[in-house]
């Protein structure tokens, strides 16, 4: 049994054939590194992340993530819940509190789980895969497995926005972490100073919906990365890293730029530091390949 | 001139419609009006009114205004107003309650895009229980009629390449793709719980 267990929330993106499945690749070897084991709730279901509420109202929505923690309570009665997704994390600990914190919802959403012969207790910590990390296996013990520092290479670190408001990672301010720049230059390079985008918003799911307003965020994401002198923008988050790397081509088009930076994931960088093969770090995954990633794990 | 009492009746009556049916609406008349909110909202330019704004107008009894705005649909859940806000309004989820609150009623503008694609997005994922990103995003360009969906993928072609070269995304899930064992079960939990908040608004008298 690995030193580290926890229940896994992996999240639709996160499935074989979808957009973050890169994510998930990377996310298994780091663990594999740090002995941490992640066990899949049985049967989770989506979470609506922040853009279901069209249809779904609040009890219906709460009931979704209600149901994946009362699965997880069955499954893995000692074991925080973890997610790698900031939308999943987000949502899943704001129904646990808002749960907690009412008991008429609570009593209601017990109400609708018992349909499914399921009831949700509330006794669990929710955490994102970033507290696990800092938290449980600090920056002494992420820097333990590594075999080729990232030398060489500035790093603009993305925060972006739900993996840092409103509940952010213990100890940190929400208008300039700092854990992500700690994370870059732990692994040997060299993180981005004041990189003023740092936390701005990439316009999430709006992207779909109103694209030009968001890649117009997007674009200023990127650009304050260049003045910072990065190579490569790293993410915690799924949205933010799909935002950030598909649409280049498209805002050079109607802008003028000519962007073309890698955006990845820390599971990657971590996987690539860990001396871990292109495959395991996800790198096939980069639709903007991360060419000096490339060459590292290569060596 | 109206007289003033119906008038104080009229304003009171829609913010107390919003504090009974409306998600996190109780919080609204805790606002100051102090504008952090408006201020912080990465596609601020383009609400018709803002946050602050908005909580004004509910105080005022402006409901059909309110409801009929596409401002709530401009939220990218950024949550930015929340980690600012002096008063520590859940702005984010009034946002929200306030979009599906002018849906459920038929008020909300007809071609709004954000209310299309969030409404796309719960019926993908409350049928099988997981969200088909490929179907979604079909669906999603279609939405707007056929010749426009076209356009729309045709535009989007690269970027669908990239992410089907880089298999994160998959030609498979036009075939069934992902989804929970017991979808039975959860629909069930939905259909329930839909169930009791539909009664619940629907008892509020005003
Ligand atoms: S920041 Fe808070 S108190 Fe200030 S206007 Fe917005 S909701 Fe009201
Ligand atoms: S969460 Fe919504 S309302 Fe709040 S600042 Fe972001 S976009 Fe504006």
């Amino acid at each position: 049994m690995a030193k580290h267990n926890y229940s896994f929330y992996p999240g639709c993106s996160s499935q074989k054939g979808a957009s973050s499945s890169n994510q998930l690749r990377s996310t298994q070897t780091i663990c594999e590194e740090l002995d941490i084991q992640l066990n899949e709730i049985p049967d989770w279901n989506c979470c609506s992340a922040s853009i279901g509420y069209a249809g779904g109202g609040q009890l219906p929505r709460l009931a979704l993530s209600a149901r994946n923690i009362a699965l997880s309570e069955q499954a893995h009665p000692d074991q925080d819940i973890v997610a790698t997704c900031a939308a999943c994390w987000l949502a899943t600990r704001e129904a646990n509190d808002r749960l907690n914190e009412n008991s008429t919802l609570m009593a209601e959403t017990n109400k609708a789980l018992k349909e499914g012969s399921l009831t949700f207790k509330g006794n669990k910590k929710i955490r994102h895969m970033v507290e696990v990390l800092i938290e449980d296996i600090g920056y002494e013990g992420i820097k333990k497995p590594i075999k080729k520092p990232l030398e060489g290479i500035k790093i603009a670190g993305y925060v972006g926005c739900q993996t840092n408001r409103p509940f952010g990672i213990n100890g940190e301010s929400f208008e300039n972490p700092v854990y992500l720049d700690k994370l870059i230059a732990t692994l040997g390079a060299e993180p981005v100073e004041d990189y003023d985008k740092k936390v701005s918003c990439c316009g999430g799911a709006l992207m779909f919906s109103e694209p030009e307003k968001s890649q117009a965020l997007v674009k200023d994401i990127i650009e304050s990365a260049y003045d910072g002198g990065a190579e490569m923008i790293v993410t915690p988050c799924p949205v933010c890293q799909m935002n950030v790397e598909v649409y280049q081509e498209q805002i050079n088009k109607k802008y003028g730029t000519k962007f073309n930076i890698p955006s990845v994931y820390y599971s990657t960088l971590m996987s690539v530091a860990y001396g871990r093969s292109a495959k395991d770090a996800a790198l096939d995954g980069q639709v903007i390949r991360a060419i000096k990633l490339e060459e590292i794990a290569a060596k | 001139m109206s007289n003033p009492v119906t008038v104080e009746k009229y304003r009171n009556n829609f913010l107390r419609e919003v504090e009974a049916n409306v998600e996190e609406g109780d919080w609204v008349k805790r606002c100051m009006q102090c504008g952090v909110c408006s201020g912080s909202c990465p596609l601020g330019p383009h609400w018709e009114h803002p946050p602050q704004e908005l909580f004004m107008m509910i105080r005022a009894g402006k409901r059909d205004e309110v409801l009929g705005s596409s401002s709530m649909w401009m939220c990218t859940s950024c949550y930015n107003c929340i980690a600012r806000c002096p008063r520590e309004l859940p702005i984010t989820h009034i946002m929200h309650g306030l979009a599906h609150y002018a849906k459920r009623l038929g008020l909300s503008p007809k071609n709004q895009q954000t209310k299309k694609f969030a409404q796309k997005f719960w019926d993908n994922l409350s049928k099988k229980g997981r969200v088909n990103e490929l179907k979604l995003g079909l669906s999603l360009y279609f939405m707007n009629g056929f010749m426009e969906g076209v356009k729309m993928s045709l535009k989007m072609q690269k970027v669908g390449l990239g992410m089907l070269k880089t298999k994160r995304m998959s030609p498979f899930e036009m075939l069934g793709g992902h989804g929970c064992k017991d979808s039975k079960g959860l629909q069930a939990i939905l259909n329930k719980a839909r169930e009791i908040e539909e009664a619940k608004i629907s008892k509020f008298q005003g």
